[in-house]
């Protein structure tokens, strides 16, 4: 049974007569899998996400998380956002352990078992390549190393789905193929299903499983494409004929997409 | 004969010039308010107008003096109501103003009414407050406390309304409830608004229990104030006015003492980051 089903869903914002964000939207998503979307703007990529962990409720159709129908918010996701959104009265350190203060199945825990929650704050912390800035406030790192928090923050509580909305929109280049090795990574080792709403393509190639492209709004999925590249993936694949034939498919029928807008 | 350790040590040695340089910046508010003092002096005194439409500062000085016991005894009564009045409105704007600021609903539905009472001259509400409370300090503290709290709740409110939407989704999709947003984000966001907002509201706070206190009190610099001009002795006005400065400016500084130590971070850095 896949983690996330989304069936025949619609999804209207401001009333009756208001935008239709999406229509007879399906996906499904297996365990374990990196999916990324992709699809011109304003195509319900965040609508899509806003469905998935709870946080809008559609008004037809069903939306499945792991064996139940979302009705509230689903605290298994964990989501990480352009902005990185870091509390700036709060270090590093405690800002990624705020998840832990809301779950409810670790707030309760959370002062009797500081230490255990810390140790694992940092180890994440070292997987992303910050260790030993906990104890740093955001507004001391830069915009890439804020993106690495946010994601340290986004994967605390273990969820066992992490929702990425263009996580790597606002960094420069570099940075940003520095942390595709870093979700990379994570995917390998933990044991996560990771959906990813990029404008990216090449993004999109280098990370996913599957890459689902989506129609102008009213946004629905137009197709889906297995990528067949060997994991673990490295860098160099950016610049094979193959990744690049794959991206330039994508973006001929994103082109197209937009056009039949 | 010098070794050629000492010749290189006083050579590479930087004159002490450093120890003796004159901080400027920090000199300045005092250079300044002596300056202004002297030039108000040698202007009068040029002009020649009489002590009982402008005095000379040195006036003002020789009727502190004079007067110290009442000019004394008159100033802490003032600044114990506009400290008893401001302190009231801290906690009823920090209350009200997490009110407002929970819901848009309430913000919407109260927003107006706020608008409204704020542009009533408060001065307009002493007389009610006299036939209520009686004249004294009662109606002081009350007026200080209706003209300052306004600001307090403004930016409360404020602090609160502008949380960024991507948190409160990370937050609501973990679970969290209204009351976990606010205590974790809202009110520790709204906290530099709040402790900026003290230093405009203790200002306020003074021109409400003078205005009372001229209109309707036996106590205060007020109604020392008015006392003095009704007997024209203005050198004793100027000195009560001397005394509100000066009171004005040393609980203003202890706001903005008070701001940088609570809310440091919020100076540091960008609050949209």
């Amino acid at each position: 049974m896949p983690l996330v089903s989304i069936d025949n869903v619609d999804m209207r914002y401001g009333g009756p007569n208001g935008t239709l964000a999406v229509s007879g939207l399906d996906l499904h998503i297996d365990r374990g899998e990196f999916v990324a979307v992709v699809g011109p703007s304003g195509c319900g990529k965040s609508t899509l996400m806003k469905l998935t962990t709870g946080l809008h409720i559609p008004q037809s159709g069903t939306v499945i998380v792991a064996g139940q129908e979302v009705t509230k918010p689903v605290s298994i996701v964990g989501m990480a956002f352009q902005n990185p959104t870091m509390l700036p009265w709060r270090t590093t350190l405690e800002n990624i352990l705020l998840p832990l203060e809301i779950v409810e199945r670790h707030r309760h825990r959370l002062r009797k078992h500081k230490r255990e929650y810390v140790e694992k704050a940092e180890a994440l912390l070292e997987t992303v390549g910050l260790k030993g800035f906990g104890d740093k406030f955001p507004w001391q790192l830069s915009g890439g190393m804020q993106q690495r928090a946010n994601l340290c923050r986004a994967l605390i509580h273990e969820p066992e789905l992490l929702m990425l909305d263009e996580p790597f929109g606002a960094l420069d280049a570099f940075t940003r193929e520095e942390l595709w090795c870093v979700i990379r990574d994570l995917h390998a080792s933990q044991d996560v299903t990771i959906v990813l709403v990029t404008h990216d393509l090449r993004e999109s190639v280098f990370l996913a499983d599957k890459v689902v492209v989506m129609s102008a709004r009213p946004g629905r999925v137009v197709s889906e494409h297995v990528v067949p590249f060997e994991r673990p993936r490295q860098l160099d694949i950016l610049y094979q004929p193959a990744f690049n034939d794959m991206v330039q498919a994508l973006h001929s029928e994103i082109a197209t997409a937009r056009a039949a807008a | 004969m010098t070794s050629p350790e000492t010749v290189l040590a006083t050579s590479t040695l930087p004159p002490p010039r450093d120890a003796y340089k004159i901080n400027w910046i920090r000199l300045a508010p005092f250079l300044y308010t002596v300056g202004l003092f002297v030039a108000w002096e040698i202007g009068v005194r040029i002009s020649g107008l009489p002590h009982t439409i402008l005095p000379t500062p040195s006036r003002i000085f020789e009727a502190i003096v004079q007067y110290w016991s009442p000019i004394w005894k008159n100033s802490l009564q003032t600044l114990y109501t506009t400290v008893l009045g401001f302190l009231i409105a801290v906690v009823a704007g920090l209350g009200i103003g997490l009110f407002i600021g929970w819901s848009k609903t309430i913000y919407a539905g109260l927003y107006p009414i706020m608008i409204g009472f704020n542009a009533i001259p408060k001065v307009a509400l002493v007389p009610i407050l006299v036939i209520w409370f009686g004249i004294g300090t009662v109606p002081a503290v009350l007026t200080a406390f209706l003209i300052s709290f306004f600001p307090i709740v403004v930016n409360v409110a404020t602090g609160l309304a502008t949380i960024e939407p991507e948190t409160e989704d990370v937050l609501r999709a973990l679970g969290a409830k209204k009351l976990d947003i606010m205590l974790k984000v809202g009110i520790p966001r709204s906290m530099p608004y709040f402790f900026g907002s003290l230093k405009v509201a203790i200002t306020l706070a003074f021109v409400g229990s003078v205005v009372s206190e001229t209109v309707a009190s036996n106590n205060g610099l007020g109604n020392m104030m008015a006392s003095a001009q009704s007997n024209f002795n203005v050198p004793l006005v100027f000195a009560g006015l001397l005394m509100l400065a000066l009171e004005g400016i040393v609980m203003y500084a202890l706001m903005a003492w008070l701001e940088k130590r609570m809310t440091g971070w919020a100076h540091r850095s960008t609050m949209s980051n």
